[in-house]
């Protein structure tokens, strides 16, 4: 907006010659804009509110967590770069959000993956989630789940349940399967402590609550990202986890397990919340985040898989374009009359 | 009956093969296009059964074209068709019944592929006989090569091989997603993306 006033006066001065007119700026409202807030900005408030997370991560995975975020992160920005080349663009290394994607990408997958999982997940992710679309802010899905996706039905012995479970690494985590996983085929309830605190297996970046809470409340204080959608998707599997529970009593999917277990606090404060492909307006969000909500506790509960926040999140980016246009605001002064026949 | 602005059976040929390329260019018969090329050998069966029912429907149906009443024609096409599908279709069971095992349907559903319908409508009821024919052959190649360049991909990515033999190491991680259908639609957008580029770029230079 300030570069569009500046060539505005820039061209009123060149007409006027000798004696310069005076510009006169129409335009609509916002008036005051804070210059500070870039995608950069927000961007690198997110890379903040992932340290606690990568930190957790490297702490309870060691140098596999490392390994994966580095290679996610790499190839995310060598994608970047190829797909900004390609089109002939300014490079957009700059602005972080690649580098987000990567993160987000590589602490989504399981600490196993080989090497190039990372590498294939980086370049579907920036180059069919993103570039393809335009570039950042017209994608219409997730760049990072899109790379997961991708991985995950192309390599699925290498991605699937199984790949969580090792024996012999010198990682005591792994030798248990996920809490999910657990909970799902074996019956067996994980203490909520370790869930809450990180010490159990699972993708790298989804293991600890506490850090994903952290980071999370550090993203909405912020307002980088909306509260109204990682609220409503927790209010929404607490309901229906509670539901459950008074159901079920016996079954190891307890309410806890639903909140603190698996990649939903994950899924709902740094996926869900990208602003390019969430809803714009209040009752937008409050809808994506009650949709990605029962999605998750559906698919969880009564599907083959044992975590579903990535097709969850998937599904409701496809709706995000009808959602917006459904809650369309009212504009300021009423709603535009119908046009006279 | 051929028009002087009719193009020449030559013309006819060589934009079959790449300018009016019955799938990067023209987008008709998808179907196939998409089901059967997570194999080069199902991709190029399926090639052959359709060239063998579109060039023989496009030259009966020049043959007769003086003969075509207009509001019958579509009938007198498909009718055509239907009966060089069967041919196809009981050839490929009586000899080649593994492979007609595994195209399954997609035989039978030559029947209802806009290709040929298309070729019918536009040359074989237009022009005479070896105009007909050679425009047959040239889509059938275009076909052919399209068919092909999307199964290579497909299979040496899913599979690590091309026509069955082991082409890439066997460490070679298959992606199973290039074999189910997903695969298809993005091999497909990808290589539709680069055929475009190709042509926009011609189109730049030739100016």
């Amino acid at each position: 907006m300030h570069d569009e006033f500046r060539t505005l006066e820039a061209t009123a001065e060149s007409a006027g010659g000798a004696a310069p007119m005076p510009a006169l700026r129409v335009a609509p409202s916002p008036h005051i804009a804070d210059p500070s807030l870039t995608t950069a900005r927000m961007m690198i408030d997110v890379l903040i509110g992932l340290a606690p997370v990568i930190a957790m991560s490297v702490w309870v995975f060691r140098w596999y967590a490392v390994l994966q975020i580095v290679i996610a992160t790499l190839s995310c920005l060598a994608a970047e770069a190829l797909a900004t080349s390609m089109r002939r663009r300014a490079l957009t290394l700059g602005d972080f959000s690649a580098a987000v994607t990567g993160v987000i990408l590589g602490l989504s997958l399981p600490w196993s993956a080989p090497w190039y999982v990372g590498v294939i997940a980086g370049f579907i992710a920036i180059g069919l989630g993103k570039a393809v679309f335009g570039g950042l802010g017209y994608n219409v899905f997730n760049p990072a789940m899109v790379g997961r996706a991708f991985v995950m039905i192309a390599f699925p012995g290498a991605l699937g349940a199984a790949a969580y479970q090792a024996q012999g690494v010198a990682l005591h985590v792994v030798t248990e399967a996920t809490p999910l996983t657990l909970a799902k085929q074996s019956a067996i309830a994980t203490d909520w402590w370790p869930l809450f605190l990180g010490t159990v297996n699972g993708s790298l970046g989804e293991t600890s609550a506490l850090a994903c809470l952290l980071g999370g409340l550090w993203l909405c204080l912020r307002r980088t990202a909306s509260w109204e959608i990682p609220a409503s998707i927790v209010g929404t599997v607490a309901v229906l986890a509670g539901i459950g529970q008074l159901v079920r009593p016996d079954s190891p999917m307890t309410l806890a397990h639903h909140l603190l277990g698996g990649a939903l606090l994950f899924g709902a404060f740094f996926i869900a919340t990208d602003p390019v492909t969430s809803p714009l307006t209040f009752r937008g969000k409050v809808v994506f985040g009650i949709g990605i909500g029962v999605l998750v506790w559906l698919i969880r509960t009564f599907s083959g898989y044992p975590e579903g926040v990535m097709f969850a999140v998937l599904v409701m980016n496809a709706v995000t374009p009808l959602l917006n246009r459904w809650v369309y605001p009212d504009p300021l002064g009423g709603p535009a009359p119908a046009p006279k026949s | 009956m051929a028009s002087l602005d009719q193009p020449t059976a030559l013309e006819r040929f060589i934009n079959g093969i790449l300018p009016e390329n019955p799938v990067y260019r023209q987008l008709l018969g998808m179907c196939p296009t998409l089901a059967v090329t997570n194999s080069m050998q199902a991709a190029m069966t399926m090639a052959g059964a359709t060239a063998f029912v579109l060039i023989s429907a496009n030259t009966i149906t020049s043959l007769i074209r003086n003969v075509l009443k207009p509001h019958l024609r579509i009938l007198v096409f498909t009718l055509t068709i239907a009966t060089f599908v069967t041919i196809a279709d009981r050839f490929l069971a009586a000899y080649m019944y593994e492979m007609s095992k595994q195209l399954g349907p997609y035989v039978p559903l030559i029947i209802v592929n806009c290709v040929i319908v298309g070729r019918c409508e536009v040359c074989g009821s237009r022009q005479p006989v070896h105009v007909a024919f050679s425009d047959g052959v040239g889509q059938s190649i275009g076909f052919a090569l399209a068919l092909a360049s999307i199964a290579s991909v497909r299979e040496l990515l899913g599979s690590g091989t091309w026509f069955g033999l082991p082409v890439l190491p066997a460490s070679w991680p298959a992606w199973v997603i290039m074999l189910l259908p997903p695969g298809a639609f993005l091999t497909l957008g990808a290589l539709m993306g680069v055929v475009n580029w190709y042509q926009a770029r011609r189109a730049a230079t030739a100016k």
